[in-house]
């Protein structure tokens, strides 16, 4: 059975005020009025990141009694993972109707911390902690040094990528950077260093904000209001928790989920005509793309597939975890629905999520069924 | 001196140590055993969010394992540097240049 994505939606986002679970009961009822469906519909929940029994903590909240969930939580890559669960659900028969959800209030309620958090009897608390890194922030500026070093570029090159995230963002007015005009490279350099080369506006930002998706199968999608979505393909890996495990900083897990969910889907990455990618940093952005066969290793900032619509997590929004927000956005790209930001014609996109300190990765490739 | 756990079964080193080897599987021969106290700095960052930064860094040990650690004394820190431990209050740190001849005391 083919499974489709029918809605998907926004909650407020910025700086809103409200509790995670007001953002998430929008999040979810407008996904689900985008679809064209109610609360009544849904017999399957997977988010995060509200409680300890997330799933069941909206479940309540919203009066549900879902036939299915999944709160697996590792990061930032999961809401890719959960289209892969719901797909693999929805086609066994365990429950028709997934709605995927996420949101964060963390500029409200200034939830964020630099330093992170250490489980006590895991070796990173033995081995890492006492060093004092910042967590994810210097694992990335580390991978950043390194790819500067290794091939022969300065922070000027990776600054440009904070640049075009802010330049994209002009064009989407839930921004948070709409309206706040052009970055130059200068203004990238000139920030406030926080690990270095990584400076305050290699960054992505500190917003509220989440949303949803809502999943079903291909053919009750196709009697819904919107064109169904397609999965055509995912892959997902995890590779580590600790900052001394990768041997490589430069390989990462999206190197094996790109080839695994092209593999599934069949195509190339040729063949992809918009990119929605994890950008926690502005050294995501080349290294993913690299990763994920754009670009060959060192030629990801040249990389010309249009990616990251929004703004992306550097410069639309970034509650915490960003991956359901690329699954929005990928949605609304193959619909066409994006107005001045549209990918004209886009039929496939690639949505690649990345969890902790490039610990957890997923790629998604998603198509239209049009009408 | 600087210890690394070492499995006599097979010869291999691994970091953090874990009471089973990744490599052979092997659970009964694993310990702790010197190495130079050279390596080499895969990567690093300078933090600024404290009133003094400091330079975390990836070391890759000559033996193969790589730790977190601090580097010091290293106005130029860079990619690729040969780096030694000593032995600093109230941590341990990296500093530019290997023992030589390599050796498992440090001063």
């Amino acid at each position: 059975m083919s499974v489709a994505i029918a809605g998907a939606a926004e909650c407020d986002l910025g700086k809103t005020g409200k509790t995670v679970l007001e953002l998430q009961t929008q999040a979810v009822t407008r996904a689900l009025a985008d679809a064209g469906l109610t609360l009544a519909d849904v017999d399957g929940i997977a988010t995060n990141g509200i409680s300890r029994f997330s799933a069941t903590q909206i479940a309540d909240y919203l009066g549900i009694q879902p036939f299915w969930c999944d709160s697996t939580f590792e990061g930032g890559a999961v809401f890719e993972m959960y289209v892969a669960r719901a797909a693999q659900a929805i086609a066994a028969g365990q429950c028709s109707t997934v709605v995927i959800s996420y949101a964060s209030n963390q500029r409200s309620a200034r939830s964020r911390n630099l330093t992170g958090v250490y489980t006590e009897g895991t070796p990173e608390a033995s081995w890492e902690e006492p060093f004092r890194p910042l967590y994810p922030i210097s694992y990335y500026a580390m991978v950043a040094q390194r790819y500067l070093h290794v091939h022969g570029l300065r922070r000027a090159d990776l600054a440009g990528v904070a640049v075009a995230a802010r330049a994209r963002a002009q064009r989407n007015p839930a921004a948070w950077t709409y309206g706040k005009g052009p970055l130059t490279v200068d203004d990238v350099l000139a920030a406030e260093l926080i690990s270095s080369p990584l400076g305050a506006l290699d960054c992505c930002l500190v917003t509220d904000g989440g949303g949803a998706i809502v999943m079903t199968s291909l053919d009750r999608a196709r009697d819904l209001p919107r064109e169904p979505v397609t999965v055509l393909g995912y892959g997902e890996k995890l590779t580590h928790t600790s900052m001394t495990s990768a041997a490589d900083l430069l390989r990462t897990g999206a190197i094996d989920t790109g080839q695994r969910a092209f593999a599934r889907a069949g195509l190339r990455p040729s063949e992809i005509d918009v990119v929605q990618l994890y950008d926690s940093f502005t050294i995501s952005v080349p290294l993913g793309l690299e990763a994920l066969g754009f670009a060959a290793p060192g030629e990801g900032l040249g990389v010309t597939v249009p990616h990251n619509t929004t703004g992306g997590g550097l410069a639309y929004c970034h509650p915490g975890q960003f991956g359901v927000l690329l699954l929005v956005e990928a949605v609304r790209q193959l619909r066409g629905e994006c107005g001045e930001r549209q990918v004209p014609g886009a039929a496939t996109a690639l949505v690649h999520g990345t969890g902790g300190i490039l610990s957890s990765h997923a790629t998604l490739i998603l198509g239209v069924d049009r009408r | 001196m600087i210890v690394i756990q070492k499995c006599l079964a097979c010869d291999r080193w691994q970091h953090p140590g874990r009471p089973i080897c990744l490599t052979c599987g092997d659970a009964e021969n694993l310990g702790d055993a010197p190495v130079t106290g050279n390596g080499n700095v895969d990567s690093f960052t300078v933090v600024h969010r404290a009133a003094a930064p400091y330079i975390v860094a990836r070391i890759r040990l000559v033996e193969g394992p790589i730790v977190l650690g601090h580097l010091a004394d290293n106005p130029e820190p860079r990619c690729d540097q040969p780096v030694r431990f000593v032995h600093r209050d109230p941590l341990p740190v990296w500093i530019p240049g290997h023992h030589h001849p390599p050796s498992t005391r440090s001063r």
